[in-house]
């Protein structure tokens, strides 16, 4: 039992501190503002995170360190924003009420048309702003992935983003920097470590103190839905007015945000985000990098996580593929009881992981690779950037000194009902020569190993076709070809 | 009055032809731009959910509503029995557009009951409590399978044609046949569809309602409450993108809310979440077009005989305007000595299709567009080529399939500009060159046309109205029919009234579009807002003027032509006088400050039943040159590059005409590459939202962008200001796109197979042609050895 306990939680909205309790644990950040609050100039166009019309900052401190993210609005649930500071569009002027260096630019430059994707793309390009001061044009890219504009092509949006970085944050021309120590003050003392209960009509919000509290309420509580980053159960709500009660927040939880990276390899917590996992991860696997950014918006990546992308058991997930290509493990916890298995045999069928009533994912290792091993990560999908994935492939081959495949790991995400190695393919390559040839009869092979279905990212033909060629890409990259279209090839080397 | 008068500042700020932001820039960017949601909601006001059918076609045996009616928080729910007027939203009158199902649903989403509830959640949770019987019937969800089940057409087709066409067949030295898939669009307005429905005295109701035609919501919300149009008012402040999407669909959504507001006597609001509105409002037109077309060596084309078929959805809605529209655009910028165009817009078990920028004029442009790059890889030679052979020319290479002679053509210079500012020939010298080293990456460029006919083919939608007030202190409030969907129409019309008065554009305030102040308006739609509402503004400022110059020609005791309107001054003989001052003068002297302006197109006219006639008052032209980059073994590709040279004639804002070429360029990109409308075997739409329908992102505009306008250009007929219509001509720019993607494919059979690029262009797509030319260029070895 922890310590001590609130039954309400408290965050900054703005300028303000609030108070909240006995709301519903599906309540989301957007309605809040919205209907609650009157705080409309936060829109909802989605409401499925794909659109970003919803974007608002979140501050929270990370080891005393305050970061503002982007962060979907109409998914977030207000419950998970203890201790945070939620800043809307309302709060993003200058402290003398101007235009911010980011609103100035994007009228200059022509950058809204309708207007009602712009005060979400107006917040994204405030967290780049903030937290980039030469940003690249696929930095900016990247910080609008998950904003949807329908009228003026982005053209314009870019040029603002470009034109605003001309001005440097300051206390004179930004609340949030203007406000900086007090809201660390403040967040500080709103994060009591105390766990956190909030009973509604509607059901009961957790928000265990640490780690150990978490295993003791899911133990207790075992048919709660455990919310990390709720880009997955956030649309159980408001697509399919799932019933989700009750709910255990763990996006807070410090002792599931650990990142260990040395010779060994990688060590993500189950709450580390993508965004927080990027830095460590691609260090250890620069061939992440060609799907890291392509998962979700950067709203989605600030918000979801590794972890809960593995709970979820999705079939097109797209850290699954990779991270079984690499032979990652994870480790699953129930009250003090742990257990580790690879990753590949946690999914065992569609919609059936080996996880336990009252057992929860708590971290996941991922072995470095042998320094002359072969690893790629692909991912076709309609559009290049937010989609999902009509097929995940990951790679990973090594080879002795006389050029012969010891060991192959092939896994692939979208082509059955769970992310999946194929054997016969792998059997194919081992033992032979590294070679087109093998490669060849390998790429036949897969047909053995996958019947995959028709939906609308793709058709069976074109999934296993790809998957094919896939390898052939595989195959010629290992061999140092240049295969690939790269809209910023600079800065993909770099 | 005998000193010399003070000269005014040199210019106003803000006049026509000059770069001005979007008159709600400001708002947008700081979240204090109000759409309807955001509007504060009258006490009392419950909100509305719609329960839709989960079939494609079936009759309904039983609705049983019991548990929706029990549900927490709901007030009343409403089927068509409750329905006080005409059950009929029809645009087309044709009666064929229930408000709510009755007997039989005709699609997969079909509205058939409402729920109305002290909040949107508990309608919403609500409405999926109903327990619906249904009787299936056969469903046929595409234009292939709809001929084949011999399902009716939704509307009278059309058909255009001028010439022999069957002998120009005959005596063509060479001819070709193919067919082609065009898909469909989402409009994916970021504001999705939303009617706030406030009840009045009587059966008074004001609906706000995010429209592009508030003229029609307001005749069918008086229709469906079985009340007259005085007693409906429809308001709507600015949309969040339109496209379209609330040209006709607006009205389902305003019907139901002032059903249940009347009913219920208090404010009704009903927003359906963006699955829904997906899922229940129609789309762009999906196309099949086969065409048989005899042309000579040279790639000149004799003879065209094409049929454009549509899938149009259950109803007639737009279809038969859209695919007329079609038609009247197969020529693009071509001259067909012999042709016939019909149109088949064939009835769906699918949502009705509906409006979309450009109208069925895409589509069209795209099957002609077609033809001529079947002709030139059957002849192995550049498309662009084959494009200036059949150029319209003078006479007797002018008249179009619909008889209407081209008299303002300049695609020939437009072509010109462009192909030697975007060094088309040395690139694509380059990029043939690299095709012949690269195995995996291919590259592709193209330079295609746009002609754009400018008017309503509905003549008589070619009409609108202004309201001008000036105040006493000299500041002027404006209303027109248009509606503003971030088009930047009200900031055009501004800059056309400040222009008319010469005061600077922030003494002009345009408010919410109302039934109230202007009537009988058209929908803002066909690239109309600014050629009509600018008249009509211009012509309301004509009107005050008249009266103050007679005014101040009476009491200064001097010729009219001594009073002259200055920038932000009116002189007066010898007297310089501020704009506000002189005004209050005239406000003291009873000189009526408001009036009511008009406008209808001169010259034009149409005859649908024999084809002729002369239905667009001009056109616009464009061009564009597209470059991409595309894997071979993947189909994935990426836009290298665009030029594109616009034609807006005198430019009456170069920023926002610009961010429209852009924007459509952008939009017209996603309809042919990304955007995939996906209907699954019982006829369900399975892509209904941003998760699974992909419109552009950022990192999809083209990686260089280069956009100019036609700086020389002027409208030759008196437009406003000399100036051309914008909106939808650049959508179809992007045909470049695909016709380069097209071309990177054909580089596996060394550009002598036609690469039949189907649209959308997907990944998919791309790699089954790359296949597809791979295996013809294999047999073709193979049958050589």
């Amino acid at each position: 039992m922890a310590q001590s306990h609130r039954t309400f939680i408290r965050f900054l909205l703005n300028d303000r501190p609030v108070e909240l309790s006995g709301f519903a644990p599906d309540l989301s950040l957007l309605d809040w503002l919205r209907i609650n609050q009157r705080l409309t100039g936060t829109k909802e166009g989605c409401a499925e995170g794909d659109c970003g019309a919803c974007t608002v900052l979140v501050g929270r401190l990370d080891n005393g360190i305050l970061t503002y993210e982007t962060i979907n609005a109409c998914i977030r649930f207000v419950g998970s924003l203890d201790a945070t500071h939620v800043v809307t569009i309302e709060h993003l002027n200058r402290p003398d009420g101007a235009l911010s260096a980011v609103q100035q630019a994007m009228v200059d430059n022509h950058g809204s048309q309708c207007g009602f994707c712009t005060p979400g793309i107006v917040a994204s390009l405030h967290g780049l702003w903030l937290s980039d001061p030469e940003p690249t044009e696929a930095d900016i890219e990247r910080a609008l992935q998950g904003n949807l504009c329908r009228c003026t092509g982005y053209e314009p949006i870019v040029k603002a983003a470009v034109a605003a970085a001309k001005t440097i944050p300051s206390e004179d021309n930004d609340r949030l920097v203007a406000g900086y120590a007090t809201t660390i003050a403040t967040l500080t003392d709103f994060a009591d470590g105390a766990r956190v209960t909030i009973d509604s009509e509607r059901g009961t919000t957790f928000l265990p103190a640490d780690v150990d509290d978490l295993a003791d309420i899911y133990d207790a509580n075992p048919d709660a839905t455990i919310v990390a980053g709720s880009t997955d159960v956030g649309l159980w709500v408001t697509k399919h007015m799932r019933e989700i009660a009750p709910v255990i927040f763990i996006g807070h939880l410090a002792g599931l945000q650990q990142i260990s990276f040395d010779e060994t390899g990688v060590t993500l917590g189950a709450g580390v985000s993508y965004t927080a996992a990027r830095g460590a991860l691609i260090a250890a696997f620069p061939q992440m990098a060609e799907i890291w950014d392509r998962i979700g918006g950067e709203q989605v990546r600030n918000m979801g996580t590794v972890g809960g992308n593995i709970a979820n058991g999705s079939p097109i997930g797209d850290t699954p593929p990779p991270l079984i290509a690499l032979d990652a493990s994870v480790t699953l916890r129930k009250g003090k009881a742990r257990r580790t298995l690879p990753l590949e045999a946690f999914f065992i069928e569609y919609g059936k992981q080996d996880r336990q009533q009252g057992e929860f994912v708590e971290s996941i290792a991922i072995p470095a690779l042998d320094e002359d091993a072969f690893f790629a990560v692909y991912k076709i999908s309609k559009r290049r950037d937010e989609d999902i994935s009509a097929l995940c492939a990951a790679f990973h081959v090594t080879t002795d000194a006389q050029g012969l495949v010891v060991s192959a790991r092939l896994a692939f995400g979208g082509m059955a009902g769970t992310p999946k190695r194929a054997p016969t393919a792998e059997a194919a390559l081992i033992g032979q020569p590294w070679s087109w040839d093998t490669i060849q009869i390998a790429r036949a092979a897969l047909a053995e190993d996958f019947q995959p279905l028709s939906d609308w990212r793709a058709s069976a033909d074109y999934r296993m076709l790809s998957a094919q060629n896939l390898m052939i890409r595989f195959f010629l990259e290992t061999c140092g070809a240049p295969v690939r279209i790269e809209r910023h090839p600079a800065l993909a080397e770099a | 009055m005998d000193a010399p008068a003070p000269r005014s500042k040199a210019e106003i700020s803000g006049g026509a032809h000059t770069k001005r932001e979007h008159d709600s820039a400001h708002k947008h960017v700081t979240g204090s731009a109000d759409y309807i949601d955001d509007m504060p909601e009258p006490a009392g006001t419950l909100h509305g959910y719609l329960g839709l059918s989960d079939r494609a076609h079936a009759k309904i045996t039983s609705l049983d509503l019991d548990a929706v009616r029990s549900a927490d928080g709901v007030i009343a729910v409403l089927t068509a029995e409750d329905v006080p007027g005409a059950n009929d939203i029809s645009p087309s009158g044709r009666n064929d557009e229930p408000v709510l199902a009755t007997g039989k649903v005709l699609f997969h989403g079909q509205p058939l009951f409402a729920v109305i509830a002290e909040s949107r959640d508990q309608a919403r949770r609500a409405a999926k409590r109903a327990i619906i019987s249904y009787e299936d019937l056969p469903h046929a969800i595409d234009v292939r399978a709809a001929m084949d089940a011999g399902y009716r057409m939704v509307t009278e087709p059309m058909k255009l044609a001028r010439g022999d066409v069957d002998a120009g067949l005959a005596a063509a030295p060479l001819r070709l046949k193919g067919d082609m898939r065009i898909g469909g669009q989402d409009h994916f307005y970021l504001e999705g569809h939303i009617a706030m429905a406030i009840p009045g005295e009587d059966d008074e109701v004001t609906v706000w309602s995010s429209t592009q035609h508030p003229s029609e919501v307001q005749h069918m919300v008086a229709n469906a409450l079985g009340t007259v149009s005085n007693a409906v008012t429809v308001q709507v402040r600015r949309m969040g993108g339109g496209f379209g999407g609330k040209e006709t669909q607006s009205n389902q959504f305003a019907a139901i809310a002032a059903i249940a507001a009347k009913k219920l006597n208090r404010a009704v609001k009903l927003r359906p979440d963006r699955d829904d509105d997906m899922i229940i409002t129609g789309k762009r037109h999906d196309f099949v077009v086969d065409y048989d077309v005899g042309y000579d060596e040279t790639g000149r084309i004799h003879a065209l005989d094409a049929c454009f078929a549509a899938r149009c959805g259950f109803s007639s809605d737009l279809s038969g305007p859209v695919t007329d529209r079609a038609l009247f655009h197969a020529d693009n910028c071509y001259f067909y000595e012999n042709v016939r165009l019909v149109s088949k817009p064939m009835m769906t078990n699918t949502v009705s299709n509906t409006a979309f920028r450009g109208f069925g004029g895409p589509q069209g442009m795209l099957g002609g567009e077609r033809v001529i790059e079947e002709i030139a890889y059957a002849l192995g030679r550049d498309p662009l080529e084959i494009r200036k052979v059949n150029f319209y020319g003078g006479p007797g290479r002018d008249v179009t399939p619909y008889h209407q002679t081209v008299e303002d053509n300049i695609i020939e210079r437009i072509v010109d500009d462009l192909e030697t500012s975007s060094e088309y020939q040395t690139r694509r010298a380059e990029i043939i060159a690299f095709n012949q080293t690269s195995p995996v990456v291919r590259r592709g460029i193209a330079l295609t046309p746009v002609k754009f006919g400018i008017s309503f083919t509905a003549t008589w939608f070619n009409q609108a109205g202004a309201l001008v007030h000036v105040y006493q202190d000299g500041s002027i409030h404006l209303n027109h029919g248009g509606t503003e969907m971030g088009q930047g129409l009200n900031t055009k019309v501004a800059q056309v009234l400040a222009e008319e008065f010469q005061v600077d554009l922030d003494t002009i305030r345009i408010t919410a579009t109302t039934t109230g102040k202007v009537p009988n308006t058209s929908a803002t739609a066909a690239s109309s807002g600014t050629d009509l509402n600018g008249m009509a503004a211009a012509n309301a400022a004509q009107q005050i003027k008249t009266r103050l110059i007679a005014f101040a020609a009476e009491k200064f005791h001097i010729p009219e032509d001594q009073v002259v309107f200055e920038p932000n001054h009116v002189r007066v003989g010898n007297e310089l006088m501020p704009f506000g001052d002189f005004i209050k003068l005239a406000y003291l002297e009873r000189v009526q400050l408001s009036a009511a302006g008009f406008y209808k197109t001169p010259d034009i006219h149409w005859d649908r039943a024999s084809g002729k006639g002369r239905p667009f008052y001009y056109y616009a032209y464009g061009a564009a040159v597209s470059e991409v980059s595309i894997d071979t073994l993947t189909g994935e590709y990426q836009v290298d590059r665009v030029d594109v040279l616009h034609d807006a004639g005198r430019s009456l804002n170069p920023a926002l005409d610009i961010g429209q070429i852009e924007g459509g360029f952008v939009q017209g990109m996603g309809w042919l590459t990304t955007e995939e409308l996906w209907w699954d075997d019982k006829g369900r739409l399975r892509t209904h939202a941003p998760s699974t329908y992909k419109i552009p992102l950022a990192s999809d505009r083209p990686k260089i962008f280069n956009v100019k306008l036609a700086e020389w250009a002027e409208n030759r007929e008196l437009t406003i200001r000399r100036s051309k219509a914008v909106g939808e001509p650049p959508f179809m720019l992007p045909i470049s796109v695909l016709e380069a993607l097209g071309m990177a494919v054909a580089s596996i059979a060394d550009y002598q197979v036609s690469p039949r690029l189907d649209a959308p262009a997907t990944p998919e797509r791309v790699l089954m042609a790359v296949e597809r030319l791979k295996a013809l260029a294999a047999d073709d070895e193979t049958s050589r050895i």
